[in-house]
């Protein structure tokens, strides 16, 4: 892994303006963050910190109040640079496409020549384990199968950095243990840089290189911890006591917090 | 138990039967209604035989065409362009909401100052009819089309128009069909009362010339082709609705 510096926020803050008898609301930071060149960072915290909008400030989906975000040396502004993909939590695949036209969908809006469709499409469909499934429509797949569509669909457009905002979060804990082996095997495979929001500390701590904690609404990082490891890992880390440890402490972090965004004291 | 279609026929053929014994016993008289089997032997023998059918037929049917056509694709256009100005729409809805209550029927006279008597000034009543309830049904469809489709198109970079065609009109398709029934309905309803009163040819004209010359024979086959139209154009689109829910909601 190279240490080169391929995203980094400085000061993102967001702010939304009153409106309809209610105030101005903090939503977000001021949030600092530099992530390495092909390094999987977990982001957790309570429900409404405003990491999905985090998520969406990254992507160039929605924009700052202040501070600014840098993908690969140029700032994101109001719209999803090239190399920048997106995994989202809800059910995304589009119901009148069969699963091969779903994940080939953002190559031909792209104007790719369709040899070279074929030719990442069918990577990524037997990739994700979807070969036996590449006529069917998403009304007979499972909501996990969805997911990995979803998924296949952005692996085929090749992004150098891939956000994704709770996309095992609807999903049982079986089908969750195993679609983040996947996602381990799609990160080394293509070695992009990825960014994984979830309100599951199990899951942070088993894929991530490092796990930043944000606090409760105005959500900023309370801290940024090591994983410290293995490449290859696999699910099999949640047998490693270090791992109970970890997630124990990530626990102990946000616990507070979580009690503070439920208004428990 | 047999299906809601099956019980559908079944009232059907016994109201045609009641009518048929109602018509041939004299209770209903000649003059007030034909037999229904009457009906169809007119509407055969009009087809085959009247030298002005087809004239008629295809005059109105065109007119009927473009009527559909224009309230569907103009009534998606200016519901996408008022989805997308909420201001606008805030502005726009109760007219929206009492259109229906207004006779649009008024206006003929100025269709024939600015469009005169002839397919032109049908068309436009026949869209007039059918375009607002395409465009409420266009508005309630993207409406629900799940956000998340949105940030998939500005993932993949698309532009208006792009995610116009390639998301929000497939992903709006299922729910378009209460107003493309209705623009259908509606737009035929248009053109074909308009024919009464402003046309100098199509069957509606000939469905005013034969009742003003107590011609029930061809009263009443052109009322029971007008029905048929209605009926057959309706299934269609039924069961095309039935297999877009098919395929999208199969689990």
């Amino acid at each position: 892994m190279t240490s080169d510096i391929h995203v980094a926020l400085s000061g993102v803050t967001r702010v939304y303006p009153a409106h309809s008898g209610h105030g101005e609301m903090h939503a977000l930071g001021p949030i600092d963050l530099s992530l390495r060149r092909g390094e999987f960072v977990g982001i957790v915290g309570p429900s409404g910190c405003g990491k999905s909008t985090l998520l969406e400030i990254i992507a160039g989906l929605a924009k700052p109040t202040k501070g600014t975000v840098m993908f690969e040396g140029a700032a994101v502004g109001n719209r999803v640079p090239d190399g920048v993909g997106v995994v989202f939590q809800e059910d995304a695949s589009f119901p009148w496409l069969t699963v091969r036209d779903n994940v080939a969908f953002g190559l031909r809006s792209a104007g790719v020549d369709e040899a070279e469709i074929n030719k990442r499409v069918d990577h990524a469909i037997s990739f994700m384990g979807l070969s036996a499934f590449r006529k069917a429509y998403p009304s007979q797949l499972s909501g996990g199968m969805r997911q990995r569509v979803c998924i296949a669909r952005t692996l085929v457009t090749r992004p150098r950095l891939i956000l994704l905002d709770e996309p095992f979060g609807a999903l049982d804990q079986q089908t969750r243990l195993l679609m983040g082996e996947e996602l381990l095997r799609l990160w080394r495979e293509t070695g992009a840089t990825v960014v994984l929001i979830t309100h599951a500390l199990d899951e942070a701590a088993m894929l991530s290189d490092r796990v930043a904690v944000m606090s409760s609404r105005p959500g900023r990082f309370i801290n940024i911890l090591d994983t410290d490891w293995p490449h290859d890992r696999d699910s099999r880390i949640v047998a490693d006591p270090r791992f109970g440890q970890f997630t124990s402490k990530l626990w102990e972090m946000i616990r507070d917090e979580s009690k503070k965004a439920m208004g428990i004291q | 138990m047999r299906s809601p279609a099956f019980w559908r026929i079944v009232i059907l053929v016994i109201a045609v039967l009641t009518l048929e014994i109602l018509c041939r016993t004299g209770i209903v008289d000649s003059y007030t209604m034909i037999p229904p089997s009457m009906m169809v032997v007119a509407l055969v023998d009009m087809i085959r035989h009247a030298d002005w059918f087809w004239a008629d037929a295809s005059y109105t049917f065109e007119n009927i065409a473009v009527a559909i056509t224009l309230s569907i694709v103009l009534g998606f256009v200016f519901g996408l362009v008022i989805h997308a100005l909420p201001r606008f729409r805030r502005v726009l809805n109760p007219v929206l909401l009492s259109y229906y209550s207004v006779p649009t029927f008024v206006f003929y006279p100025l269709l024939i100052v600015i469009f005169g008597i002839g397919p032109t000034s049908l068309i436009v009543m026949g869209a007039m009819f059918g375009i607002v309830a395409m465009i409420s049904s266009t508005l309630t469809a993207i409406d629900r089309i799940p956000r998340v489709y949105g940030k998939v198109a500005r993932v993949a970079g698309m532009n208006t128009w792009q995610t116009a065609l390639r998301i929000k009109l497939p992903a709006a398709t299922p729910r378009l069909f209460s107003g493309l029934t209705l623009a259908v309905a509606y737009s035929v309803t248009g053109v074909i009362a308009a024919e009464f009163i402003i046309a100098t040819a199509g069957l509606g004209r000939q469905l005013t010339l034969s009742y003003n010359e107590f011609d029930s024979a061809t009263m009443y086959g052109l009322i029971l082709l007008i029905l048929i139209f209605a009926a057959v154009s309706n299934g269609l689109l039924q069961s095309w609705e039935a297999r877009i829910y098919r395929r999208w909601y199969r689990s």
